[in-house]
């Protein structure tokens, strides 16, 4: 058991091991949905949202997996899970939504290789964080993968309109501005301790 | 042009042609994280080629059994199996990397490189083929955290693999070491390879 409390647990995946910014998990919709805000937005909802119950599954799984004695099956179980949640978000976006399940496209699916998304049932077993302790944690790194995408997603909007030299246009370009802005994110290092 | 030639092509077009990493900006997750020592993405890529190789070799066999609605939990189950074996190896051979990689060797299973050659690649193609082209993009993407781990740690910590190269006195980058150093190398290494392709395109 671990003896964190809830707000350290949630500001703490939130801002100071941002998962996007200090652990690098999730990089590749970071680099490919952050082109427009609002598709951003959208993008951080979806996997807060898979986050949410993949984490509260992995819990289950987790307890399940000790009393079989069985926790190599730990990778095996939690990416199935989350092949499976993503699926069903996939489903429920398509019902409600055309124009956002047209706007996400081929990034939806891929949702489920969204490292992220499995690192918060990694760490959280790693941690031996219970039930509610996980819900916290997945909750504030889906609201900090948000976070960091909004701010990417705004700092390209305006970047369309400066003039860079051609051969930094493109990625190397994204890569300077978020290596700027992690070390941004260092700032936060001392709260909480 | 005669099989021999092609397969050859095809491992070849992997490591620099059409490199997973600078062309597809694929596997950046585990790039960025575990490039801060040569130590590290040594063991980084040789892991990721291992289950690549092997993942591909089983999809390949496997290509007309599998059906195509479930064939994504089937590619994710086979990545997902030869992780876990990596997983077990690891341990056994250094507990000391296995520390160090943390929850990365895990990680491997999500690695976008892996599901991409065997949904885009493997499923498609006999097996020869799919395992040169395996192997090809595997040494690719070890070349890619080869170079980023090597200047971190040359740069950053004034050593090679562990070994002190500069001498006490060595005034050290920590920042390369540190999240945003990996963002900044990365940019600096697509910044060269977009400048070597485009004199001789």
């Amino acid at each position: 058991m671990n003896g964190d409390s809830l707000g350290y647990i949630f500001i703490s995946s939130l801002l100071i091991n941002n998962f996007v910014l200090s652990y690098f998990l999730g990089i590749c919709p970071f680099l490919g949905v952050s082109g427009k805000i609002d598709t951003a937005l959208k993008m951080g909802i979806a996997v807060t949202f898979v986050m949410l119950l993949s984490s509260l599954a992995a819990s289950g799984i987790h307890f399940l997996l000790v009393m079989l004695d069985a926790l190599f099956l730990q990778l095996i179980s939690y990416i199935l899970v989350i092949a499976s949640t993503v699926q069903l978000v996939e489903m429920i976006i398509k019902k409600y939504s055309e124009a956002l399940f047209e706007a996400l496209g081929i990034f939806l699916p891929l949702i489920t290789t969204n490292c992220a998304i499995l690192g918060v049932a990694l760490f959280q077993t790693a941690r031996a964080y219970n039930p509610v302790q996980s819900l916290v944690f997945a909750l504030g790194a889906g609201l900090g993968f948000t976070l960091a995408l909004l701010i990417m997603a705004g700092l390209r909007e305006k970047l369309e309109l400066a003039r860079v030299p051609s051969l930094t246009e493109g990625t190397a370009l994204i890569l300077f501005v978020a290596g700027i802005l992690s070390m941004g994110f260092m700032g936060f290092a001392g709260m909480g301790g | 042009m005669s099989t021999e030639r092609k397969n050859l092509d095809l491992l070849i077009k992997g490591i620099w042609k059409e490199n997973p990493v600078f062309v597809q900006l694929l596997g950046m997750c585990p790039l960025l994280a575990v490039s801060n020592s040569v130590q590290n993405a040594l063991f980084m890529g040789l892991a990721t080629t291992f289950v690549l190789v092997n993942s591909a070799t089983l999809v390949s066999l496997l290509r007309n059994l599998i059906p195509k609605e479930v064939r994504i939990g089937c590619y994710i189950l086979i990545i997902a199996t030869f992780v876990t074996i990596t997983e077990y190896v690891m341990q056994a051979v250094s507990l000391e990397v296995y520390r160090n990689l943390g929850a990365f060797t895990s990680l491997i299973v999500v690695n976008c490189i892996i599901l991409g050659q065997a949904e885009s690649f493997s499923s498609k193609n006999k097996l020869l083929p799919s395992v040169f082209h395996a192997f090809g993009r595997g040494v690719g993407f070890s070349f890619a955290i080869l170079s980023m781990g090597t200047l971190r740690e040359v740069i950053g910590s004034g050593s090679f693999y562990g070994v002190s190269l500069f001498g006490p006195n060595y005034q050290t980058w920590t920042i390369l070491i540190l999240p945003s150093g990996g963002f900044f190398v990365l940019a600096v290494l697509m910044l060269l390879y977009g400048k070597l392709n485009r004199r001789a395109p």
